[in-house]
C-alpha cells in the first residue's frame, strides 16, 4: 500500500515547486491511474517516490506499507519494494542485460537476507519472464537497452518488474512510444503481474492505455495536486472533454 | 654579446649522468654504440624534461625523477624467488610465458614453430643481422625515456617470426621488477615479424610493493609487409614505482598493428607509442585504460605517423581519475603529404570520480596532405547521475551501481581486444581496482 500525504516537492536547485500538497493512497491489489495535463507534475511524482536526487522534499510523507521512504536511497526503496517503469528507459553501455538484470535481482535479494541466485537459476527464471513478453534471446546479451527500439525498451522494464517481484509499481507513461501490438504486449505483461499483495500507478495523458490495463480507481492531477478521484468511467470523460476543467480548477 | 646558458642541474641529473658515463655498453654493433652516445650527449644537454618540454608538459620528470637509482644487477636466487611470490598480472593458459626479471630474461620459453627467440647478449654477441632493427622504429635521440633504456641496456629479448608464420600460441612476457631498495630496470624487447607472419603478445608489469624503484622499458615491433600483430600491456607495478614505457612499431605495407594498454599500479607511469613506417594500407588501432587513484600520475602518449596513403587509424583512451590523482593524454596524429587517403579517428574519454582529481587531454591532429578523414575527440565528465539512478532505482546499492557504470566505461575501450582470456584479464583488474575502490 501506498500513501502519499500532503506532499510538497520542488527542484532542488531552482525556485520552483512543482508538487503541492499531494494527497494520494493506492491500496494493496489496486489498480490506480494518473491522468493529467502537461506540466501537471506526474512524472515529477514518480521520480519523488522512487528516490530522484535531483528534487527537495518541502514537506509531507510518502509510506510505502507503513513505512516513510523519504529518508531511504533509491536502491533501498526498490528493495523495499517499489519499481519505477522508465518513461525513457536509459542504455547503459558495456553492460550486457543479463548482467545488470542478475545484478538487480542479486542485490535486491542481498537486502532482503534471501540467498543470490545461482547463475542457471537466474538465466532460467529470466528466459521464462522474457518469452511471456516476446522478447527475443539475443536481447540479453546485448549492451542493456542500447540500440534497443522504444517498443523493446518498454518490454525490457516490464522484464525487470516481473523479475524484481515488487509491491509497488509505478508506470510513468509506458504506452508513450509504443504502437499498437507493442502496447498489447506490455500491457498483457503488467495485467500478468496483477495481484492482491500488488499494486499499481499507471501515469498516463490517454485513455487509451486504460483499456488495456483496466484501472479501479482514475485520479486526475493539475497544478501539482490530485484534482479528482473516480472509478474507471472518469478516463472517458476526460478523454472526451479534455483536462480544460480541471485546469481551472487546480 | 651572446651569454652562455648554463643550465642548472638538480641532483638527480647530476648523478644520472654521472652513472650514464659509468654504464658498460652492450657491444652491438657501431651503429648502436653511436646512437647511444648520442643519447647520452643529448642527456648531458637537455638533463630530465621539465614542464617546459611540450611532450613532457603534463608529466614533469625532472620533478617526478626525485633520484638517480642504481641499475639493478643480474638478477639471483632471491630475486627469482621474490618474483614467483608477486601475484599474476596474467594468468591465461595456453600462452607461452618468459620470465624477465629486472630486464634479464630467464630462458627463451618452450619452443613455438617459426619462433626464434633468443636474448639480447646473445644476438649481440654474435654480431646478428638482426640488430638492425633495434631502434629502428623510432628516434630516441628527440626522447629521454627511450635515449636512457638504451644508454643502460645490458640485455633484453630478440623475438623473430618467420615470413607467413601465424603463430597461434599467444606469447607472454612477465616483467617483474625486484628489489629491497630503490634501483632501476630498463627492459628492452625487439620483435620482427617476416612478410605475412602473425603474433600475438602480451606484456605484464609487476613489481616490489612499497619500493621506489624506476622500470624504463621499450618493447619496439618491425613488421614486413602483411604482418599483423595483437598486443596487450598490463602495468600493473608496485605502488611506489616510476614506470616509463616505450612501444614503438615500424609498419610495412598492409601491416594491421593493435595494441590494448592498462596502466593500474604504479604511483608514475608514463606510456608512450610511438608508430609510423614505410607501409601503405597500414591498419593501426590503439587503445587502453588508466585507472589512478590516490596522488598517482598516469600519462599516455602517443605519436602515430601515417607516412604514406591509405592508412586507417583507430585510437580510444579512457582515463578514470579518482581522490587526488592526475591523468594525462596527449596523442598525436600526423598525417605526411604523400599519405592520402588516410582514415584516422582518435578519442580520449576521461571519468573524474573526485573533485581533486586532474586530467590533461591534449588531442592533436598534423595533416599535410588534402585527402583525408581524421578527427580527434576529448572528453571530461563525472559519472552520469541519470544512469546511477536508474541503477540504483532497481536495487543496486550506490557503490555498486557505480562500479558497473565504470566498468561499462572502460569496457567500451577494453571490448576491442582480440583474446577473450586477455580482455577478461583485463576486466578483472578493472574490477579488483573497483573492488579497492569501495572497501
Amino acid at each position: 500500500m501506498l500513501e502519499i500525504k500532503n506532499l510538497h516537492v520542488k527542484i532542488a536547485d531552482e525556485d520552483k515547486t512543482i508538487l503541492h500538497g499531494l494527497n494520494l493512497t493506492v491500496h494493496d491489489g489496486e489498480v490506480a491511474a494518473i491522468m493529467g495535463p502537461n506540466g501537471s507534475g506526474k512524472s515529477t511524482l514518480s521520480y519523488v517516490v522512487a528516490g530522484k536526487a535531483d528534487y527537495e522534499v518541502l514537506d509531507g510523507e510518502v509510506l510505502l506499507n507503513g513505512v516513510n521512504v523519504l529518508e531511504m536511497e533509491a536502491d533501498e526503496r526498490a528493495a523495499a519494494g517499489l519499481f519505477l517503469a522508465f518513461q525513457y528507459p536509459l542504455e547503459i553501455p558495456g553492460v550486457a542485460t543479463m548482467t545488470f538484470l542478475k545484478a538487480a535481482v542479486n542485490a535486491q535479494r542481498k537486502k532482503r537476507d534471501e540467498a543470490e541466485l545461482t547463475t542457471p537459476q537466474f538465466i532460467k527464471r529470466v528466459n521464462a519472464a522474457a518469452d511471456g513478453l516476446s522478447i527475443n534471446r539475443d536481447m540479453l546479451k546485448r549492451a542493456m537497452n542500447v540500440g534497443f527500439s522504444g517498443g523493446e525498451k518498454k518490454r525490457m522494464e516490464i522484464l525487470q518488474m516481473a523479475l524484481l517481484e515488487p509491491s509497488m509499481c509505478i508506470l510513468d507513461e509506458t504506452d508513450s512510444g509504443l504502437d499498437i501490438d507493442a502496447l498489447r504486449i506490455v500491457a498483457d505483461g503488467v495485467n500478468a503481474l496483477r495481484a492482491k499483495d500488488r499494486s499499481f500507478l499507471v501515469i498516463t495523458h490517454y485513455q487509451r492505455l486504460l483499456e488495456h490495463i483496466v484501472p479501479d480507481t482514475v485520479h486526475v492531477m493539475s497544478g501539482g495536486r490530485i484534482v479528482k478521484t473516480g472509478g474507471k468511467e472518469l478516463a472517458l470523460e476526460l478523454e472526451a472533454n479534455g483536462y480544460r476543467d480541471y485546469v481551472e480548477a487546480a | 654579446m651572446t651569454a652562455q646558458v648554463t643550465p642548472i642541474r638538480t641532483e638527480t641529473e647530476r648523478a644520472l649522468a654521472e652513472r650514464l658515463r659509468a654504464a658498460p655498453a652492450l657491444d652491438s654493433g657501431a651503429r648502436i654504440a653511436e646512437r647511444r652516445e648520442a643519447a647520452i650527449l643529448a642527456f648531458e644537454r637537455n638533463g630530465l624534461p621539465s614542464r617546459r618540454v611540450e611532450a613532457w608538459k603534463y608529466t614533469d620528470l625532472r620533478a617526478l625523477m626525485k633520484q638517480a637509482a642504481e641499475p639493478a644487477g643480474v638478477p639471483g636466487e632471491a630475486e627469482h624467488a621474490a618474483a614467483r611470490r608477486l601475484p599474476p598480472a596474467l594468468d591465461i593458459d595456453g600462452c607461452v610465458t618468459i620470465d624477465i626479471v629486472n630486464g634479464t630474461p630467464q630462458g627463451t620459453g618452450r619452443a613455438i614453430d617459426g619462433v626464434t627467440i633468443r636474448t639480447l647478449a646473445e644476438v649481440a654477441a654474435q654480431k646478428d643481422a638482426v640488430l638492425e632493427h633495434l631502434g629502428a622504429a623510432f628516434e630516441e635521440r628527440s626522447d629521454v625515456a627511450s635515449g636512457l633504456n638504451l644508454a643502460f641496456l645490458r640485455d633484453g629479448l630478440v623475438i623473430e617470426v618467420a615470413a607467413g608464420r601465424k603463430v597461434e600460441t599467444p606469447l607472454h612476457l612477465a616483467f617483474a621488477a625486484i628489489g629491497a631498495q630503490a634501483f632501476a630496470t630498463f627492459p628492452r624487447v625487439l620483435v620482427v615479424l617476416g612478410k605475412g607472419a602473425a603474433l600475438t603478445l602480451f606484456e605484464s608489469h609487476r613489481g616490489s610493493a612499497g619500493i621506489a624503484y624506476q622500470s624504463n622499458a621499450v618493447v619496439e615491433f618491425v613488421l614486413a609487409a602483411d604482418a599483423e600483430v595483437d598486443h596487450v600491456r598490463l602495468d600493473c607495478g608496485g605502488d611506489a614505482a616510476l614506470s616509463l614505457s616505450t612501444l614503438a612499431a615500424k609498419l610495412g605495407d598492409r601491416t594491421r598493428f593493435e595494441s590494448f594498454n592498462l596502466i593500474c599500479g604504479p604511483q608514475v607511469a608514463r606510456h608512450q607509442i610511438f608508430t609510423g613506417g614505410p607501409g601503405a594500407y597500414i591498419n593501426l588501432v590503439l587503445q587502453g585504460a588508466t585507472l589512478l587513484r590516490r596522488q598517482q600520475h598516469g600519462d599516455v602518449t602517443l605519436h602515430a605517423i601515417h607516412a604514406a596513403p591509405h592508412g586507417t587509424s583507430r585510437e580510444l583512451f579512457k582515463t578514470i581519475v579518482d581522490d587526488e590523482a592526475t591523468g594525462v593524454f596527449q596523442g598525436k596524429i600526423v598525417v605526411d603529404a604523400i599519405a592520402q587517403k588516410t582514415d584516422g579517428r582518435m578519442h580520449s574519454a576521461a571519468l573524474m570520480l573526485a573533485d581533486n582529481a586532474a586530467m590533461n587531454n591534449k588531442p592533436e591532429l598534423e595533416i599535410f596532405a588534402d585527402d583525408v578523414q581524421c578527427a580527434h575527440g576529448a572528453t571530461v565528465g563525472e559519472l552520469d547521475q541519470d544512469l546511477l539512478f536508474y541503477a540504483m532505482s532497481r536495487g543496486i546499492a550506490r557503490a555498486q551501481a557505480e562500479a558497473l557504470l565504470i566498468e561499462s566505461f572502460v569496457g567500451e575501450a577494453a571490448e576491442f581486444i582480440a583474446n577473450e582470456n586477455a580482455r577478461e584479464a583485463v576486466m578483472e583488474h578493472v574490477r579488483h581496482w573497483l573492488w579497492e575502490r569501495a572497501s
